[in-house]
């Protein structure tokens, strides 16, 4: 059994009456690297936040490396946070900002940083707000991966990198990760760019935590059936249906439920088409507005 | 990224097919060592843990084994025992979804064993 660096119980934000974040509760266990999935606006940064002592919670329980975050110096220094719009002071060249992380992350590695910085082309000497939005992007994915910190925590760290420089960063990830395994926290909504380095998913809807399971297990735990309405809706009549979108005479209906049981034969035998769904599909179904059912169940 | 992943079914499963693959065909040859898990995490660009996983399924099988201290290889015989569980799973993969297809598209019992035996003469 792994050890939890992360407890969080019924972890709550209010601003002004409204739940940002409702009763999440979670634990996150070492050396593994997390998915923090949802929509834009869905409470992931609010989360983020609490965890590395930016915001008070409202209410609720946050323990992170055995102690409360805020004001720990100690606990702190363990958690390398790579934020969306992260600012770095005006007069600060690309070599001040890793300067300033080499002093403050213990596990830093001078030399790798070094490496990073040729990998993803970035000036040195220029001034950091003259940077691109994807070369700001890279700036921080160098501080995240050459910090090694225990807790490494990137929200959204990839806007504005081409696709080269995004594949990079997986690589780069997955080969530092294997050799200096730590606890990872990937937040973002471009699910399918990053879920196969994923080992766990946390989805956020709406403030409230609606699926916490391993990556894996939620492949293949839905599908589509697309046929003639008719035989669709007979089909899946007592099934749990997430998604259902009705064209012409046939019906296009997303359930859970396995295609190694008999459903795949018993649609098949009804010329009912069934493909699986995709963990990204699967989590934009369970948190499209209107979607009447929240959370998958073991 | 990662076309070679399919992100609808388990990847681990995907990792144990892969290599099921590579023993059939020869790339890996019986008593040769099976790529480490960080190798095939970084070719596939998955996790470590998943590529792992794969890779611990084939060993509870019987078609892989370790070696401690050294790594992981591919069993004697696991080659006979992958063309074995392959074989079953054919008639259910191939053979049912042909004759699904084909009734479809109104093609007869006949016809089909005809486009069969043109089909085998072919591969010869």
């Amino acid at each position: 059994m792994l050890s939890k660096i992360i407890e969080v119980n019924q972890l709550t934000k209010t601003y002004g009456g409204v739940h940002a974040v409702d009763h999440v509760s979670f634990t996150i266990e070492e050396d593994k690297i997390y998915g923090l999935l949802g929509r834009n606006g869905a409470g992931k940064t609010t989360i983020m936040h609490m965890l590395t002592a930016q915001l008070f919670p409202t209410s609720g329980e946050l323990n992170v490396f055995g102690g409360n975050p805020y004001e720990n110096e100690s606990i702190l220094r363990q958690i390398c946070f790579i934020k969306e719009s992260q600012k770095y002071p005006d007069i600060f060249s690309v070599h001040d900002v890793l300067e300033v992380a080499a002093a403050s992350f213990p596990n830093w590695d001078r030399e790798y940083a070094h490496d990073l910085v040729g990998d993803f082309r970035l000036p040195l000497k220029r001034m950091v707000k003259k940077l691109s939005r994807g070369m700001t992007s890279a700036v921080g994915i160098v501080i995240g991966l050459a910090s090694r910190a225990p807790l490494t925590i990137f929200d959204e760290p990839y806007l504005g990198l081409d696709a080269v420089s995004r594949s990079l960063f997986y690589d780069r990830l997955i080969e530092d990760y294997s050799e200096h395994p730590r606890t990872i926290i990937l937040s973002t909504h471009l699910i399918d760019e990053v879920s196969q380095l994923l080992e766990h998913v946390l989805v956020i809807d709406e403030g409230r935590l609606i699926m916490n399971e391993d990556a894996d297990d939620l492949r293949g735990r839905a599908f589509t059936a697309v046929g003639a309405s008719t035989k669709v809706e007979a089909f899946i009549a007592g099934k749990e249906v997430i998604n259902r979108t009705p064209f012409g005479g046939m019906t296009s209906a997303t359930v859970i439920g396995s295609l190694l049981s008999d459903d795949k034969k018993q649609a098949e035998a009804q010329g009912i088409e069934v493909t699986p769904v995709s963990l990204q599909q699967l989590i934009v179904h369970l948190t499209k507005s209107g979607s009447d059912r929240k959370g998958v169940k073991a | 990224m990662g076309y070679l992943i399919d992100d609808s079914r388990p990847i681990f499963m995907q990792i144990a097919e892969r290599i099921e693959d590579d023993v059939i065909e020869g790339r890996l040859q019986e008593e040769s060592q099976v790529p480490s898990k960080i190798q095939i995490a970084a070719f596939y660009q998955i996790n470590p843990a998943t590529a792992a996983k794969g890779v611990a399924l084939l060993v509870d099988e019987g078609v892989l084994y370790k070696k401690r201290g050294i790594g992981i290889f591919v069993a004697t015989g696991a080659r006979a025992l992958l063309m074995e569980k392959r074989r079953e799973q054919f008639y259910e993969q191939y053979v049912v979804a042909m004759i699904q297809e084909a009734e479809k598209l109104g093609i007869t019992a006949e016809h089909l064993t005809e486009m069969i035996k043109r089909g085998a003469k072919r591969v010869e």
